[in-house]
């Protein structure tokens, strides 16, 4: 099949081929202007982390044999046998276990109430369409920005010398820390709505709490309630480690059994932890389908 | 004004409710559910309260001492200028740990995410094994994977980057084979109807569209660990957070606060310049549409 392809004279086509040229040379620079600037990154935080390859690579065998260990028994009668072998001995602590799990559940749903309840409030004070005043919406934006920026562990290290050991200071922390992150999120909610029924609400002479009653809210609780249940996933994890620091929960057991290299209490505790968190996910993660789907029928 | 149309409305309220009966009556399926549900979160955390022994004296007298601290941590400046020094080789530390961590996390994941999205699989069984181990990496927390690299490198930043890495890899992975399910199909039919193998309709057909995502989820990444890097250091794992548990611990408030203003200064200053970042590469990708 002969196909005359229609060219453009040559002297057209010069400064176009010419301009391509140009075009892809100048993207070329630049992806290996990118690229240096990467592996001298990579170069810098390397030296600065002091990353050693060797030392990697020769104690990589001990990392995958440090899982090995976590499923042999690692003292008594029972050393050196599989830990499936005998479940008894294997969760020897399950009735101590399963109770400091609990506590971190309910560090976790606490935390994660108190911290949705605080950005509830702030979040309309921190919303453009709803609070005209830059100072109000300034403040709290910036105070949103505090709670979320320090880590729930700096909080929970400062809280635990002001109240004491145990769960109280764990629970302030994480609700903290839920507080940042979820006004964030409640107000990111708050500026997307629709703000038709809102004006509808203020015809009909409404004040500013009643025109957030009913026509805010039905348009946002249905996602306040799906990012609260995503929290509280995570902070079922974070509570977890809240006892590495004296908060409370399970993670006290944990940082000693790790320490102490007791393999098989730690392969038991994190298989706890791992279950309660993914049968949560999955509990929470049905439960916000559920209430996102019945809001896009509604 | 309107106050007063409102009043003379309100005045016909009986009226009102008589000719629009069904708008006025209860529903009362509706607010059994919100009484329902209002009651299962109140009964929860009371049941939390008395388990946890929370009491309310205990919270005020550490509220008291919670003032006294902050007033101690005022003003927030080092006990020498070579602790600064050191602080801020630490902050260097945790950004290293970040950045590293981060690169070979999202560069690891990479491979997993595309084993694990619906559209660029092997088989079921293969996603089936690539999305449970990306479940059970992301179930265990970062400080506990810092702790088991701990022990396998031994103490220093190298374990926090190893730790930050892991926890990525099950992180990015989830988040990288969302984005590549949700690739749009067409250009994959357009490469494959060019006689392209799998793999060449992926590289040409999928991935192009999902590059900028990926690119800005993994700064997204880079930023929130550099946060969580901060505090690593409590078990050991390098970076500054060694140095904010010790202050601490040794009740040498005026440094906790200098500490705690660095982290802040570090993490607001990643964020900007990620931010731009970010927002040129999603710029870029949707002009490219």
């Amino acid at each position: 099949m002969a196909l005359a392809l229609l060219r453009l004279p040559d002297a057209q086509l010069l400064p176009l081929r010419h301009a391509y040229g140009e075009a892809v040379a100048a993207k070329r620079r630049q992806m290996v202007l990118g690229f240096a600037l990467l592996i001298a990154a990579i170069l810098l935080s390397g030296w600065v982390a002091e990353v050693q390859p060797a030392l990697f690579l020769r104690n990589l065998g001990g990392f995958f044999s440090y899982f090995g260990r976590l499923f042999l028994f690692d003292g008594g009668s029972l050393k050196g046998q599989l830990v499936f072998t005998n479940f008894g001995e294997w969760y020897w602590g399950l009735a101590g276990w399963a109770s400091l799990l609990f506590d971190t559940i309910l560090i976790a749903y606490l935390a994660t109430l108190i911290g949705s309840i605080g950005g509830f409030f702030a979040c309309f004070l921190a919303a453009g369409n709803l609070t005209p005043s830059p100072w109000i919406r300034g403040v709290v934006k910036r105070m949103l920005e505090f709670c979320r920026t320090v880590p729930e562990i700096v909080f929970a290290l400062i809280f635990v010398v002001a109240f004491g050991l145990g769960p109280l200071p764990g629970v302030l922390a994480i609700a903290i820390h839920t507080l940042g992150a979820n006004g964030k999120l409640f107000t990111e909610v708050v500026e997307n709505i629709d703000m038709k029924p809102v004006e509808g609400a203020i015809a009909t002479g409404s004040t500013w709490t009643e025109s957030i009653r009913f026509a805010v809210l039905p348009q946002v609780l249905s996602n306040f309630a799906s990012y609260a249940l995503l929290r509280f996933e995570v902070n079922v994890r974070g509570a977890s480690v809240m006892g590495f620091v004296g908060a409370g929960g399970i993670g006290q057991d944990l940082i000693e059994a790790i320490r102490k290299f007791y393999y098989a209490d730690v392969s038991a505790i994190l298989l706890m932890i791992l279950l309660t968190v993914m049968l949560i996910d999955y509990g929470t993660q049905h439960l916000r389908h559920y209430l996102l789907g019945r809001d896009a029928r509604g | 004004m309107s106050d007063g149309f409102r009043a003379q409305v309100l005045t016909d309220l009986p009226g009102l409710r008589q000719r629009h009966d069904h708008i006025f009556a209860a529903d009362w399926r509706a607010r059994a559910t919100v009484l329902g549900v209002i009651a299962l979160l109140v009964g929860l955390a009371v049941l939390a309260i008395l388990r946890l022994e929370l009491s309310l004296s205990r919270i005020i007298s550490g509220m008291g001492e919670l003032g006294h601290m902050v007033g101690m941590m005022i003003p927030p400046v080092p006990s020498s200028s070579a602790h600064a020094m050191v602080y801020l080789h630490a902050l260097g530390e945790t950004v290293a740990i970040a950045f590293l961590g981060t690169l070979c996390g999202a560069v690891l994941a990479f491979p997993i995410a595309l084993l694990a999205a619906r559209n660029t699989t092997i088989n079921g069984a293969v996603q089936f094994m690539a999305r449970r181990s990306s479940d059970t990496i992301r179930g265990i927390d970062q400080l506990i994977w810092a702790l088991i690299w701990v022990n396998v490198v031994g103490l220093g930043p190298f374990a926090g980057m190893l730790a930050v890495m892991t926890s990525d890899i099950g992180n990015l992975s989830k988040l990288f084979s969302e984005a590549l399910e949700t690739a749009d199909r067409k250009p994959v039919e357009g490469v494959t109807a060019t006689g392209a193998t799998r793999l060449l309709a992926i590289r040409f057909g999928v991935l192009p569209q999902v590059m900028p995502v990926i690119a800005s989820q993994a700064l997204y990444f880079f930023e929130s660990n550099t946060r969580s890097s901060t505090i690593i250091g409590i078990v050991g794992a390098g970076g500054i957070g060694l140095h904010l548990a010790e202050q601490i611990r040794t009740i040498e408030y005026q440094a906790v606060a200098f500490i705690i203003l660095l982290i802040l200064v570090a993490v607001v200053a990643i964020d900007f310049v990620s931010g731009f970042l970010r927002r040129s590469m999603t710029g870029r990708a949707s002009l490219t549409h």
